[in-house]
Formats: C-alpha cells, sequence, structure tokens
C-alpha cells in the first residue's frame, strides 16, 4: 500500500477493497507480468531459494535410490502398520492440490472475480502437488518398476487389475486428476503464451513460446470455442476434485479397521483437503507478492477472501473430529470406544492434541478482521495449518493400525531418517518446481486480468 | 505491391472492445461476411456482433464422456463378469456399484480430452504462421491492447480499396493490407 491511501484495516475501506490495484491498463498489467518471465534477471534471493530446493531434491535422488537398492524395510514401516508415512504424505499432497482446483474451476463457476490473480499458480502448485503425492504409491508398492501392473492391459499373465478395489480406482483418480488439471492449466495458459510468444526479446524465448502458443492469435471465432472449452473443463473440474478425495477416502473407509470404516470419510476428506490446500496457497502467495512486488494483483481482499475459507473449511473438519469422536461412543463399538480412548490417552495421543491445536484452535484466530489482514500471521498460520493436516493423516493411519482388533497384532510405529528424507525432499521438489514456474511462466493469468482491467473501465465509463 | 492477387484482407485497429463490436456490427450490416475480429482476451458480445454460429465444442465434450463412460463400464463389466470372473463370497459378478468410480472418472477424462483437443483441432491449432502474423502492428499489440477487425479476401464483396474505405469511415486506427504467404 503506498502511502496517502487510507489504512488498510478501516473496513469501509477493505468491504470496497479491489481485486485489482487503481490505475492499471492493458499494457501495464502486460508489462508488469510478462516482465518477471522475459526480462527480469535472476536475483540472489531466488537462486538461494532454489538452490536450497534442489539439495532437498538431491536427498530425494539419494533416497529413493537407496529405497529402491534396499527396498521398504529401510522406513519405518513393520506389520501391522504396513502404511506409515507414504501414505500419509500421499494423502497429504493430494488434498494440497485440491485448493488449486476449487479455485480455478468452482470459484470460476461461481464468477469470482477474485480468482482471477491467483488462479494460475494455485493450478500450477495443484500440478506440483499431486506429482509428490503420485510418488509415494509407488514407492511404497516395494517394486516400483511394475507399477504398471496395475492398469489393465493385456498381459500374458491374464488377469486384470480388482476394479471392486479402492486401490485400483485410487490409480483413475489420481491420473485422471493429474490430467485434468494439466489440461485445465494448459488451456489457461495459451493466450498468455502467445503474448510471451509477441513479446519476447529473444529469438529462443520466441521459439520456445511460439510452439507452445501453438499461433493463437486470438481470432474471436477461436476464443468462442476456447471460452466454450474453458467453461466445461471447469464444470468437468469440480466434480472430480470432489471425487479424487471421496476415492482417497474410501482407502480408508471401505477397510473394517477401527476409526477408518465411516461414512462420513468422504466429505470430511474434501473439507480436509480445501482446508490445507489454501493454508498452502496462502504459504506460496504471500512470498510471492512480496518478492514481486505483485501486491497490486494479489490484494489484501484475496488474502481475506482465503482466510474466509480457511475458516469455513476448518469448521467442517472441526465438525468431522467431533462427530467422528460421537460416532464412536454413542454407537457402543468396544473396538471404536477403545480407538477414542487410544487417541485421547494412548502412545500416539500427543499427536492428537497437536493436531486440534492447529487444525480447530488456531484457525479460530481468524474470526478476526485484524488477524485476516496481517500478512505475517496468516503466512504463520498457513503453516500451522498444513502441519495440522498433516498429523490429521498421521493419527488416522498410524492410531488405527497400531491398535486393532487384538492385542497381539498390537504394534508400534517410528519413522526412520528415510522417511523424513522422502518427505523433505518431496517439499523440495515441490517448491523447486515452484521456482521455476515462476521463472518461465507466468505466474498470473495476464488475458484474465486484462479481462478484470476491461470490467473495470467499463463500469467508470 | 505487385502480389495483389495474393492479399488475405484488410485489417485495421479499435482501441476498446466496445468500439470493435460497434465496427463489427456496422460491418455485419453492411454486409460483409467473412471477417474475423482479434482481441486480446474473449469480448463478451463479439461473437454476436459477428454472426457466429454457435460452437459445437459441448457436442463433442459430450460425445468424449459417453465414449469415456460407457467403454470403462464395459470394459469393467466385460473383465469381472466374462474374461475372469470370480466368484467372491457368492456375490454377483456384475457388481455395478464397485464399477462406478473408475466410470465416473474416466467419463471426465473422456469428456476433457475431447473438450481441449477437439477445441484446438476446429480451431486449427496448431497453426505456427498465420498471416496476419506479417502484420507488424498485429504482431505488437494483438496479444496485448489493441482491438483489430479483419475484413478477408475471400468474401465476395471485398475490394482491397472499397475494403479499406470501410475501414477509414468506421473510424479503424492504422488500416493496413494483409499479405498472405
Amino acid at each position: 500500500m503506498s502511502a496517502g491511501q487510507p489504512p488498510v484495516n478501516s473496513p469501509e475501506i477493505r468491504r470496497l477493497s479491489p481485486v485489482l490495484g487503481p490505475g492499471h491498463t492493458y499494457a501495464s498489467i502486460t508489462d508488469k507480468i510478462s516482465s518477471i518471465v522475459l526480462t527480469r534477471p535472476v536475483s540472489l534471493g531466488w537462486l538461494v531459494g532454489f538452490g536450497i530446493c534442489f539439495c532437498f531434491i538431491m536427498l530425494l535422488n539419494l533416497a529413493v535410490v537407496y529405497l529402491i537398492g534396499k527396498g521398504v524395510g529401510i522406513w519405518g514401516i513393520n506389520i501391522p502398520i504396513g502404511w506409515g508415512f507414504a501414505i500419509v504424505n500421499f494423502v497429504w499432497w493430494i488434498g494440497i492440490g485440491h485448493a488449486g482446483t476449487l479455485i480455478s474451476a468452482i470459484l470460476f463457476l461461481l464468477n469470482q472475480k477474485w480468482r482471477t490473480s491467483i488462479n494460475r499458480f494455485a493450478e500450477a502448485m495443484t500440478l506440483f502437488a499431486v506429482m509428490c503425492a503420485g510418488m509415494f504409491p509407488l514407492l511404497h508398492m516395494g517394486r516400483p518398476w511394475f507399477f504398471f501392473w496395475m492398469f489393465p492391459y493385456p498381459s500374458t499373465m491374464k488377469i486384470w487389475p480388482q476394479f471392486r478395489s479402492p486401490l485400483i480406482w485410487d490409480v483413475f483418480a489420481v491420473s485422471t486428476y493429474f490430467t485434468v488439471s494439466l489440461l485445465f492449466w494448459f488451456v489457461g495458459l495459451i493466450p498468455d503464451l502467445a503474448t510471451l510468444r509477441d513479446r519476447a526479446v529473444s529469438k529462443p524465448k520466441a521459439i520456445i513460446y511460439g510452439m507452445l502458443a501453438m499461433g493463437w492469435r486470438g481470432s474471436a471465432r477461436h476464443w468462442q470455442r476456447y471460452q466454450s472449452a474453458y467453461l466445461l473443463l471447469a464444470g468437468l473440474a469440480t466434480p472430480l476434485v470432489l471425487s479424487v478425495h471421496t476415492v482417497v477416502s474410501f482407502d480408508f473407509a471401505i477397510a473394517i479397521v477401527p476409526g477408518w470404516h465411516t461414512t462420513m470419510f468422504p466429505p470430511y476428506f474434501v473439507a480436509g483437503a480445501i482446508y490445507s490446500g489454501f493454508a498452502m496457497v496462502l504459504t506460496i502467495a504471500i512470498p510471492l507478492r512480496a518478492a514481486y512486488n505483485l501486491e497490486d494483483f494479489i490484494t489484501m481482499r484475496h488474502l481475506e477472501n482465503m482466510a474466509k475459507v480457511m475458516l469455513a473449511t476448518g469448521l467442517i473438519v472441526a465438525y468431522g473430529y467431533f462427530f467422528e469422536f460421537f460416532m464412536s461412543m454413542y454407537s457402543g463399538n468396544q473396538w471404536d470406544v477403545f480407538l477414542v480412548e487410544q487417541r485421547l490417552h494412548g502412545p500416539y495421543a500427543h499427536y492428537y492434541y497437536a493436531l486440534i491445536l492447529c487444525n480447530i484452535l488456531t484457525p479460530q484466530l481468524l474470526w478476526f478482521e485484524k488477524i485476516r489482514t496481517n500478512v505475517i500471521i496468516l503466512f504463520v498460520m498457513s503453516l500451522v495449518i498444513n502441519v495440522g493436516m498433516w498429523l490429521e493423516r498421521f493419527v488416522i493411519v498410524v492410531i488405527s493400525l497400531t491398535r486393532d482388533f487384538v492385542p497381539s497384532a498390537w504394534g508400534r510405529y517410528s519413522a526412520t531418517f528415510w522417511d523424513y528424507a522422502v518427505l523433505a525432499g518431496t517439499l523440495g521438489l515441490f517448491a523447486g518446481l515452484l521456482f521455476l514456474f515462476v521463472r518461465v511462466l507466468p505466474a498470473i493469468s495476464i488475458a484474465e486480468m486484462r479481462e478484470l482491467v476491461a470490467h473495470n473501465s467499463e463500469e467508470h465509463e | 505491391m505487385e502480389s495483389r492477387s495474393r492479399i488475405y484482407g484488410v485489417v485495421g485497429e479499435f482501441e476498446t472492445p466496445r468500439k470493435l463490436i460497434q465496427a463489427a456490427d456496422k460491418a455485419r450490416i453492411a454486409g460483409y461476411k467473412s471477417m474475423d475480429a482479434y482481441t486480446p482476451f474473449p469480448v463478451e458480445g463479439l461473437t454476436e456482433a459477428l454472426g457466429l454460429k454457435r460452437t459445437l465444442v459441448p457436442l463433442v465434450t459430450l460425445i468424449g464422456g459417453l465414449t469415456g463412460g460407457l467403454s470403462a463400464f464395459g470394459f469393467q463389466y466385460w473383465v469381472s463378469v466374462i474374461s475372469y470372473p470370480e466368484n467372491i463370497g457368492g456375490r454377483s459378478l456384475n457388481s455395478w456399484p464397485a464399477f462406478i468410480p473408475v466410470t465416473f472418472e474416466l467419463t471426465v477424462l473422456g469428456a476433457s480430452l475431447f473438450a481441449v483437443f477437439g477445441m484446438l483441432a476446429m480451431n486449427k491449432l496448431p497453426q505456427p504462421h498465420h498471416p496476419l502474423f506479417n502484420v507488424d502492428r498485429f504482431q505488437k499489440h494483438a496479444s496485448v491492447d489493441r482491438f483489430f477487425l479483419c475484413l478477408q479476401a475471400d468474401d465476395p464483396k471485398f475490394t482491397v480499396a472499397e475494403a479499406s474505405k470501410f475501414l477509414k469511415e468506421i473510424d479503424a486506427q492504422n488500416i493496413s493490407e494483409v499479405e498472405d504467404d
């Protein structure tokens, strides 16, 4: 906020707070966003940030190579806790991806103007998160080089995947999700790639962006079909995103393990996914707008709206926790009651309490306007919620598996260095891909921002 | 210019979307049929002004979705009932509720692939070069901040002189001929 403007926090101003800073034209928007990619030199901060990510990607390489060499025994998993970190991380990463689709598809269908400047990098976040997520089930298979056994192809073994199994549904859900997210993202990029092609200062850039833009020239005929396809993709992605986490929750809900076998899981997982995803969008948006001076495009209004979505989905998650607890007690089922006791007093109780603190208590601060408009507190809170959602999956996977029906089958689980190495490695991969993304592609949709300018100027006429 | 016969059309530019829509309206009323507008973002009302037909993208998407969904369900039925029937506690082989998730996912996948590739195919993309890219100002501004209207040479009404004059009358700026190469 520049000097001379009224304070951000006064309610009248904030209610009118724009989704786009004042005084922008088609050209100024194009310049500002495309210059990040085309002309801005690599900064020291970017190099250091990417360098750190690169080290973690190398750690991931090491951990994966060692895993393939030695087998999954290097992880903390055992019998009965066969799932461990791999599945915790898988569900966590997939969930993070969901906010990107929510922003790009559902808010598009609802005609929410504030989605415009955050949808591009939120979609990129989705893609990168799904890439990280997809690695875990593959690595967890033990023999990842046979991953194609999960696909139905005519083989000499003459058998097919078990289509009645949620694990096979997962294969289809996650691969469809990745493909559709990629298509959606790429279709959104085409007009911007054409802009970059036309504005590129060097020949190689013009050629690369030109090939990607496929000769887009903004013809009205093209736009008509383009808009139709984009709208349809948004309509298709909306039920898809709900289905993906529903299927992920089926991995649990269809098993008979106490704490998993509940019909509440699909909506509760979807809400949790959107909750953690919005937290991750904030985690990315806040440093991004500071680093590239995008405060005019990613305004306080965006951050506040995202905080409100987090609060709402956080309350749904809290409702889920409460009813998980209530239904176990109300059912009188001894295994379910015992599981609740284990969560409250068992060996992993501290994880459960940390989860309640991160996911239910902390976000209640978002009721206050002062908190919602404080960038630093929002950033810290987004990190806390990400940790909380990871803990939620840990509690679901580990507590249920360590304490099932027969005491002789009980066990303990503790993660090893290699578990943490793979998790940290995927975090590095995720952040590293984002670092590359902001340098090579426009992090904000230029064409859609122009529409916003047109919309604003028509209102003034 | 010697290659008068090799002209793609005449292009003029406008400053705002509204002016472009008005211009397209006038051109349509004047009887121009073969023309196209070029804008840096989708402009509402332009398709009507140009008199464009409805797009086939939704139909193609529907076909894609039906193809994906029907083949997914049919395949699962074939695998579970015909190719490799497994008797699991006497449950019916055609356990259709269990086939719904994959059927749904492939419906969405088929529809999305058809929507995107159908849209690109109908737009005849990728097409790396187009005569309009020969126009310098088109390259610099069509994807940034100007709104172009191109009257095309394949229109029976078209002559270079008349089209240029018409564009001038409707206040187009920087009118230029587009060479077809």
